[in-house]
């Protein structure tokens, strides 16, 4: 009988062995994480010299991570997301994270994320559709309890019918959550957002969590130009001691200490208090805006600012309205296009000066409800310009034509 | 965090207020305190608004006298009435979403391990049987199968006191309640049999009838989870209110309960009972703690 043609040694489909005991690292720790140095911010983010690469959104944020110096981070798989805390669990194989795990579910996860960003310690944790509407309770309370801390949004669908296509109407229930919200448009800033949100929420005034959201396999899982910097420079520690609220690590006085106290008698001081509190969360994110600036440079970005017809967008969409934006021009229209880099804080003062002198405004979406153009006729004046559209969800892609017919053909519907 | 911290610093003792004048000159922050002395200092939880008579409130004394370094223990609970006195204890308090407790713990605990490597930091989840056994129940068990190293405590009344008087999972078969209105369906849930399957290291179903045994066991089940791994007390402590139970007859009922269904039971894993045995044959000092029993 002839021999088995079969390999003895077992392996997945990437070709990784299959084993019970652990894979060994796959750089070595003298190189990766323990010849790390900590940097100043503003080196890292705008002054340390960057070389190009050519990378998937997920490998992207595994390099913002890397360079984070991250206590913590917590996984749960899901589509799109899974990748990237796949990703993170082998920074922290290679010793650049102290602690890591897979939790039981998002809600787990999200509330896991609450107690450690507690603690005092940097968290990192990532999600996709279904799986934020699941931690959203948890996600919720992380800005009234003052608890920095990092959550990716690779944006898809939300079920049903059951799919795991890009679609970024979770953004919409997120925005009103309390945290800073970034809207990535592609791999570079899927790497360049996350460094610079701990930042930002980790100060002293701000003292918030940040929400880098970036529009599934669009970028996840598509390779794009990254700059980046050498890796063997890192962000400062978390200076939890220098933020807004005590830790509850039971390091300080007074003994008698809840943070988190239930404010639910029935009389006016609880309510004021409750109410005061909202205010100071909300106003703490409005307090980010001279930090995103600095470090985002703007939280828009303009392009032909004088155009008549102005395009507003942000995360992949922006990538497709740059695109039409070029047609357009070889065409020889003058066409505009503003990047909203923030949601959360919004940049209305911006968008008020940028569009005065526009008389059509084209806003182009991945999603059904058309949250983006609600937010900016929230704030500008003369809405009658603002066209909804054109509108994609349920993964379906944006082709630039059907942009072009927006911006230059007059549709509106 | 050093009880060297808390000492008041000369000239400013008038201007502290009496009560935590009290609490950093005559406490367990002084001083190891025992069951017995229980009236005669400060203790770590005094005024609360609790119902008169309210069994779980007399546990929680307890609980809060036997923790061996309150000065390094933070709480974490969910909505329910045994917040209403944890959240006003001289011991940090997280006070959560609902059902959050174990999964928010486990993040706690991992954080608090990363910055304090060499300084033992206890992490204590005490929250009622609704938001362990039902709401909660998922990351209970995770964090159980993980293994985390923090100590669980079921503030078990079988029902929902606070939101007044429904039907939880560790409520007795056949119980009226509101969501009941037929009587409860299903037996109460066995937390005991799950803790043992999910490999915690120490298990204890306790009544409050006798203080002592409730402090030994909050003391174990403590020192187990910074050293071991996951313990879990279970705790019967009865809503006179929502089962009319006549306040003078409180401790009567708790007797009765133990005797007929509650008794007394504790495991050990192999690691926590040799741990637990090195304690107590070598007479080990535990700074800081109440004396075991």
């Amino acid at each position: 009988m002839a021999e088995t043609l079969e390999e003895d040694v077992k392996t997945n489909p990437q070709g990784d062995v299959i084993s019970a005991a652990p894979t060994p690292p796959k750089v070595e720790t003298e190189k990766g994480a323990a010849a790390q140095r900590v940097v100043d911010p503003d080196y890292l983010i705008l002054q340390a010299p960057r070389e190009k690469t050519f990378i998937t959104g997920s490998e992207a944020a595994k390099e913002a991570i890397r360079r984070s110096n991250v206590d913590i981070a917590i996984s749960y798989p899901i589509t799109p997301q899974s990748e990237t805390m796949q990703q993170v669990g082998y920074l922290y194989a290679e010793g650049y994270l102290k602690d890591y795990y897979r939790a039981e579910e998002e809600y787990g996860v999200m509330s896991a994320i609450a107690g450690a960003s507690r603690s005092g310690v940097r968290c990192l944790t990532a999600t996709a559709g279904p799986g934020l509407m699941r931690g959203i309770e948890a996600i919720a309370s992380w800005p009234g309890a003052r608890t920095p801390a990092m959550l990716l949004v690779m944006c898809r669908v939300i079920n049903t019918p059951l799919a795991i296509q890009p679609d970024n109407i979770e953004l919409s229930y997120l925005l009103n959550t309390g945290l800073i919200v970034l809207h990535a448009e592609n791999q570079q800033d899927f790497y360049d957002y996350p460094i610079i949100g701990y930042m930002v929420g980790e100060k002293p005034e701000v003292t918030l969590p940040v929400a880098v959201a970036v529009d599934g396999f669009f970028v996840t899982h598509a390779r794009g130009w990254v700059r980046l910097p050498s890796a063997d420079i890192k962000l400062p520690p978390r200076a939890c001691y220098h933020e807004a609220v005590p830790m509850m690590d039971n390091e300080n006085p007074p003994i008698r200490i809840s943070r988190d106290a239930p404010i639910q008698k029935s009389n006016f001081i609880s309510y004021q208090m409750h109410a005061s509190w909202q205010q100071e969360t909300w106003a703490a994110a409005e307090r980010s805006r001279k930090w995103l600036k600095r470090w985002l440079g703007g939280l828009v970005e303009v392009v032909n600012p004088t155009a008549k017809t102005m395009i507003v967008a942000s995360g992949a969409a922006v990538s497709q309205s740059r695109e039409a934006v070029r047609q357009a021009t070889e065409q020889g229209s003058d066409i505009g296009l503003i990047k909203v880099k923030s949601l959360r804080p919004f940049p209305h003062q911006e968008l008020i000066e940028a569009l005065d002198h526009a008389e059509k405004i084209v806003i182009p979406e991945f999603n059904y409800p058309g949250w983006l153009a609600k937010e900016v006729k929230n704030v500008i004046p003369r809405t009658e310009r603002v066209i909804s559209g054109p509108r994609v969800f349920g993964g379906m892609s944006m082709p630039t034509e059907l942009l072009l017919e927006y911006v230059l053909e007059g549709k509106k519907h | 965090m050093s009880l060297a911290t808390v000492r008041v610093s000369p000239g400013f003792e008038q201007y502290l207020p009496q009560e935590y004048y009290d609490l950093v000159k005559d406490s367990q922050f002084v001083s190891p305190r025992k069951v017995s002395e229980m009236g005669s200092f400060k203790e770590l939880i005094e005024e609360h608004p609790m119902c008169a008579g309210c069994a779980m409130t007399l546990f929680i004394r307890t609980m809060y006298v036997a923790l061996p370094s309150p000065e390094n223990t933070v709480f974490v609970g969910t909505a329910g009435c045994g917040r209403l006195v944890l959240s006003q204890g001289a011991v940090p308090f997280i006070y959560g979403n609902y059902g959050d407790t174990n999964a928010v713990a486990s993040g706690l605990k991992r954080g608090l391990g990363i910055r304090f490597a060499d300084k033992p930091k206890d992490v204590i989840v005490a929250a009622g049987d609704g938001g362990l056994a039902d709401i909660g129940f998922s990351m209970v068990m995770h964090s159980w199968f993980r293994k985390e190293k923090f100590t669980t405590v079921m503030l078990d009344n079988e029902v929902y006191g606070n939101t007044g008087g429904q039907e939880s999972g560790m409520t007795q078969k056949g119980m009226v309640l509101k969501m009941a209105p037929n009587g409860k369906k299903f037996e109460k849930m066995d937390m005991i049999g799950l803790a043992k399957t999910a490999g915690v290291a120490y298990i204890a179903r306790v009544v409050p009838t006798n203080p002592n045994r409730v402090a030994a066991t909050i003391q174990k089940a403590v020192l187990i989870a910074r050293e071991i791994g996951p313990t879990f007390v279970q705790a019967y402590t009865s809503c006179n209110i929502e089962y009319a139970i006549p306040t003078p007859k409180v401790m009567d009922d708790a007797r009765e309960v133990e005797n007929a269904r509650y008794q007394f039971t504790e495991y050990f894993s192999d690691d926590a009972k040799e741990y637990w045995d090195n304690i107590v044959v070598e007479k080990r000092k535990i700074k800081g703690s109440a004396t075991v029993e």
